[in-house]
């Protein structure tokens, strides 16, 4: 318990010190990804890493840092962890306008992906809820087609 | 203005004391050149650090500094630096400026600002640091449609202002950026994007369309800008198109994607056309190539062997951020009118790694260059082999001379200023 205590207050002081820290996001981005390599479920074959490769990873960047000011990040965010409806529907639809992400400002677009099969959308989203440090639930196919109908 | 009027007392001292001391003889540079590779006889200083998310910078002839922010650091958008002791380090950093953005130049009394949607200029005032906050808007109506919307300026010397309006799409396809969607041809986004606009510098509330001129076109996206003052002609260099390989993965390799198309350098006179989104030029063909969307196959020309072709070519996707002709007398004579460019560093030679995130240098002789490129100053990402652009921990993104002949770089990161001196 008191290594525990110890990396929350470590974790807390590196957040406290990113007023404009960047680094320190990365710095703790980097530490949970260490930690995510053993803990997370999702394996290197995974299927949706073969979408992510082909389809996202040109934006988003192999460890899914994204580009600063340009391309959001899909590590440790609410976009990606949070409500899956909303992430399911921004993948089909794409996405533009400005929103923030992480205390950064973005504006740029996504395009849409409705292109893609349901079993493709579920399996990529399950595999960046995942990764990069992510431990969020699996998005299921039914998920997709419920919100494709909706649209 | 009850805090102001000391600040002004302040800063007409600070002004004084710089004028009496603001030398190259005091100069001494950091330890390890503030992290920058350099050339032999070149040393730098870092002016200032975490000025917000940097992108360009101009330096008054007092040794003022003025760097355009992206997003508000205390509720403004233009970082307004002093050193009142001659070290070159900035001791006095104040913000300004309501509008956020990328061009940034001072020119006749004002400091003209480029926010994505509007040019405006703000007054400068004798002796101040600070310009004033009563702006006026020059030129607006651009395109805002979330990409390529950076809005460098530049002026003549005749009364004229350019301003690049970046096409708001990677190659005028159907369905933006969706693979299998064809280009449109004619690209109705060349109406009002793709090109370089011209506009009075005086007359306020320009439209881009009603009362600015399309001066050349076909051109994806400019950051980097500048009239050369020596030849009397505007140069920009361009960001070339992303994703082939995604596009077509059949026809180019992420290999070849990593590489392809050339950044261009662009000599642009009026009625240029450079043939975006049409055309790409291939630098290791060295030819402009029709683009896949309009039915190339990597190597027929087609309509693109009427189209300008660029002065230099530069590897893919490296992005271009700033240009400036280096007119000083610090630096050796071989510098003299050579073109410097801040490259801000790639994100599409994914999955191969990035590149860029260097300053190089470009001999001229006249209106072209007279040799290859170099890299001029490096070190900025700190790491050997970039793989995702975020693991950069600098990007140089703008350049500015100062009137002892320093050269300033500005990163987009932190918005940490080095200064590149001589001896």
């Amino acid at each position: 318990m008191k290594i525990n205590y110890i990396i929350l207050l470590l974790a807390l002081t590196i957040s406290a010190c990113g007023s404009k820290g960047q680094k320190s996001e990365e710095q703790s981005v980097q530490q949970t990804n260490e930690s995510a390599e053993t803990k997370s479920e999702i394996q290197p074959d995974h299927p949706g890493k073969k979408v992510y490769d082909s389809v996202c990873l040109a934006c988003h960047m192999a460890n899914g840092s994204g580009v600063p000011g340009m391309h959001p990040p899909l590590a440790e965010t609410d976009w990606v962890t949070g409500d899956k409806e909303r992430l399911i529907k921004l993948t089909l639809e794409g996405m533009s306008g400005k929103i923030e992400v992480k205390g950064e400002e973005y504006n740029s677009i996504m395009p849409p992906h409705s292109h893609l099969t349901n079993k493709q959308i579920a399996d990529v989203l399950t595999y960046i809820r995942g990764s990069f440090g992510n431990n969020a639930s699996e998005v299921t196919v039914e998920e997709v087609q419920e919100v494709r109908n909706s649209l | 203005m009850k805090n102001f009027i000391p600040f002004i007392l302040l800063a007409f001292f600070a002004f004084s004391c710089a004028q009496e001391t603001g030398n190259t003889q005091t100069l001494t540079p950091d330890a390890d050149n503030g992290g920058l590779i350099l050339p032999e006889g070149f040393s730098a200083i870092i002016v200032a650090d975490e000025l917000g998310r940097g992108r360009h910078i101009d330096v008054n002839d007092n040794g003022d500094i003025y760097v355009s922010l992206r997003q508000h650091s205390e509720n403004n958008g233009i970082a307004c630096l002093r050193d009142t002791t001659g070290n070159g380090k900035a001791d006095i950093i104040e913000y300004a400026g309501e509008h956020v953005g990328t061009g940034i130049k001072l020119h006749n009394g004002y400091l003209y600002f480029g926010a994505d949607n509007e040019v405006v200029r703000y007054p400068m005032q004798e002796g101040e640091l600070l310009p004033g906050n009563t702006w006026e808007r020059i030129a607006y109506g651009f395109p805002q449609e979330g990409q390529h919307e950076a809005k460098p300026m530049e002026f003549d010397g005749k009364g004229n202002m350019y301003v690049t309006v970046g096409a708001p799409s990677n190659a005028c396809m159907e369905q933006m950026r969706t693979k299998g969607s064809p280009g449109m041809d004619p690209c109705p986004l060349l109406e009002y994007s793709g090109g370089i606009w011209r506009f009075d510098e005086n007359t306020p509330d320009q439209h881009q369309l009603e009362n600015g001129e399309r001066y050349a076109t076909g051109i994806r996206h400019a950051v980097a800008t500048r009239w050369n003052k020596t030849v009397d002609e505007l140069y920009v260099v361009q960001h070339g198109r992303d994703q082939l390989h995604s596009f077509f993965p059949e026809m180019y390799t992420t290999e070849e994607n990593a590489q392809l198309p050339a950044e261009e350098f662009l000599l642009v006179t009026e009625g240029s056309d450079f043939g975006w989104p049409y055309c790409y030029y291939d630098q290791l063909q060295d030819k402009k190539v029709l683009a896949p969307e309009y039915g190339g196959d990597k190597t027929t020309q087609g309509r693109c062997e009427d189209k300008k072709d660029p002065i230099m070519a530069f590897p893919g996707h490296v992005a271009p951020n700033d240009l400036l002709f280096y007119t000083g007398d610090m630096f050796p004579e071989r510098y003299k009118n050579g073109a410097f460019i801040a490259f801000h560093g790639s994100w599409n030679r994914a999955p191969e790694p990035q590149e860029g995130y260097y300053v190089v240098f470009v001999p001229f002789d006249g209106e072209n260059p007279s040799g290859d490129w170099e890299v001029f100053a490096d070190g900025f990402a700190g790491e050997e082999v970039i793989e995702s652009t975020s693991d950069a921990e600098y990007r140089p993104c703008g350049l500015a001379q100062g009137p002892d002949g320093s050269l300033y770089v500005v990163d987009s990161n932190e918005g940490k200023v080095w200064r590149i001196i001589h001896s």
